[in-house]
């Protein structure tokens, strides 16, 4: 499984521009050419500050839903469980083309321009579902007597979620909002139908860069760069996230 | 207790809030369900809501009305309706390869690997599913071209690999979602108590007949919560199918065509995937694989 990945690290140092095997020459070049790069510097930009704004926001929203779910018995907690994970159950064209058709047939004639932040919006949306089940198993394994015992002791609400709660499912939390934020750092459909025109992600300008041929090299120089950028969280979070018994 | 009576007084919220559960359930619930109800079901229901209106053939303008045309087609039209039995056709047989891989690695990672290599095999699963969906369809492409890695390596044999077409797109789909498999019928397979696999070869069962009539059964729940995604992922996946299936259409690709030109019918066709991931979903929950995923 890890083949074809290697193949395109590897041709990411293919000095000749097609991308034929065995690589014939190794050199840095197109990495320094993608490091100068305006449009691959404005896509990176781009990429991260979405990342971050709907990793803020599905991280605030998934932890609300987790605790919700957690403690409560409710009418309608499997339908929650389940609104939660559509986002991204559903098939990235479908979710993109809603919103899509959400901001360019409704909102953009009623004079309600969201551009940037509609992506922002979006990617939020399908993040959510990170966040929830990494905090929710976490909550699921913690002890609730303990909540119960600060409450005894006197402390409010806010009081026992800051002191006693959260540093519990600190590692979960963070665990939960790296996955969200390598899931939006990758996130290419979605974008291509939400993206302002003129916009580009790191993965967009992928996909916009993979019909001219010429160019292969430096897309698989961005290509490994993404890979990079989407496993390091993924790695981090992983290991915070691992259960104190399986931790040797 | 005293003590308690006195603070109550200092943390009048608190004190509000903790006997009224309800209140605190909603003031938990109600952000979330207002994003995701309010922005997201609502996107849908206004896609849904597209897809009974016109496009005015001079102005390219969506105009509000009532027609079923745009369903209609989804019937009629012969391209659209071979589309929709390929790219079904397609999601089966990704979901089926998925199995086919995920329960044999799955039966050895719970029950004959050492702890080192299944926490290994595990983490070498699941990492892939984030190297990136879009840099893994390059990946595929590259490995897969004329002069590439595929063909060089199986050279020897002469064998020559697929090309851009349905073989590599299935191929390509299996490979991206099979972690998505792999990992729920691993979870399943380990909770299988080894007892069984005991008893199912003291009453004369060999290998391969304890896991048809013994494993599987017992995983049907993970196979389905995995399939889940294994399904409609590729049901709805249009990127693959542009990038290693040549000239392969998928219902994907009729929805992302359609979409700034006639919005209507692209609505129309995403029902389509939406109605079969929603009666996939609500099937699933009530075998309750909804939690292991």
């Amino acid at each position: 499984m890890y083949v074809p990945l290697l193949v395109l690290i590897l041709n990411s140092f293919n000095q000749s521009n097609i991308s034929s095997w065995p690589i014939a020459a190794f050199s840095f070049d197109w990495w320094q050419f993608a490091a100068t790069y305006q449009p691959i510097r404005t896509a990176l930009l781009n990429s991260i500050i979405v990342a971050a704004g709907s990793t803020l926001i599905a991280a605030f929203l998934g932890t609300l839903v987790a605790f919700a779910l957690k403690g409560f018995d409710f009418f309608g907690k499997g339908t929650v469980n389940l609104l939660v994970v559509l986002p991204i159950a559903l098939p990235g064209v479908v979710t993109g083309v809603a919103f899509s058709n959400t901001y360019n047939t409704f909102l953009s004639p009623a004079g309600f321009n969201i551009g940037y932040f509609g992506m922002i919006v979006a990617h939020a949306t399908f993040c959510i579902v990170m966040v929830f089940n990494n905090v929710f198993a976490r909550l699921k394994r913690m002890n609730p007597s303990l909540q119960e015992a600060s409450a005894d002791l006197g402390a409010g609400l806010w009081q026992t979620f800051r002191l006693v709660t959260f540093p519990q499912f600190r590692t979960a939390f963070v665990a939960g909002a790296l996955l969200a934020f390598a899931l939006s750092f990758d996130e290419v459909v979605v974008t291509i139908f939400t993206a302002p025109p003129g916009v580009d992600t790191l993965p967009l300008w992928i996909l916009k860069e993979m019909s001219r041929p010429n160019q292969a090299s430096v897309v698989n120089v961005v290509a490994t760069l993404v890979i990079l950028i989407s496993l390091i969280p993924v790695y981090i979070s992983q290991r915070l996230s691992r259960a104190p018994d399986e931790v040797r | 207790m005293s003590t308690q009576t006195t603070n109550a007084g200092s943390r009048p919220i608190s004190a509000y809030l903790y006997k009224r559960a309800k209140l605190r359930l909603f003031g938990l619930i109600a952000l979330p369900m207002f994003w995701i109800v309010g922005v997201y079901i609502l996107s849908l229901f206004l896609l849904l809501i597209t897809a009974f209106w016109f496009v005015d053939p001079f102005t390219s303008k969506v105009i509000p009305g009532f027609t079923l045309d745009n369903f209609i087609s989804i019937f009629t039209v012969p391209a659209y309706i071979s589309t929709s039995i390929r790219t079904l056709l397609i999601a089966l047989a990704v979901t089926g390869l998925s199995v086919l891989f995920a329960v044999p690695l799955g039966i050895y990672m719970a029950k004959i690997a050492r702890p080192w290599v299944r926490n290994a095999l595990t983490v070498a699963i699941t990492l892939p599913l984030w190297a990136g969906y879009l840099v893994k369809i390059i990946a595929m492409r590259l490995v897969f071209t004329e002069e590439g890695f595929f063909n060089w390596a199986l050279a020897p044999i002469g064998i020559s690999g697929p090309t851009f077409s349905i073989p590599l797109v299935i191929l390509t789909l299996t490979y991206l979602w099979f972690p998505y498999m792999a990992l729920p019928v691993f979870t399943a397979i380990r909770q299988i108590p080894p007892n069984l696999f005991d008893a199912s070869s003291d009453m004369g069962a060999k290998g391969f007949t304890t896991i048809y009539r013994v494993v599987l059964p017992l995983i049907i729940p993970a196979i389905i919560a995995g399939s889940v995604f294994t399904f409609s992922l590729s049901l709805g996946d249009y990127l693959v199918a542009k990038f290693t299936g040549g000239s392969t259409q998928m219902i994907g690709s009729i929805i992302a065509s359609n979409i700034n030109l006639n919005p209507p019918v692209a609505a129309a066709f995403s029902m389509v995937p939406i109605a079969f991931v929603l009666i996939y979903l609500m099937v699933a929950r009530r075998t309750g694989s909804l939690e292991r995923m």
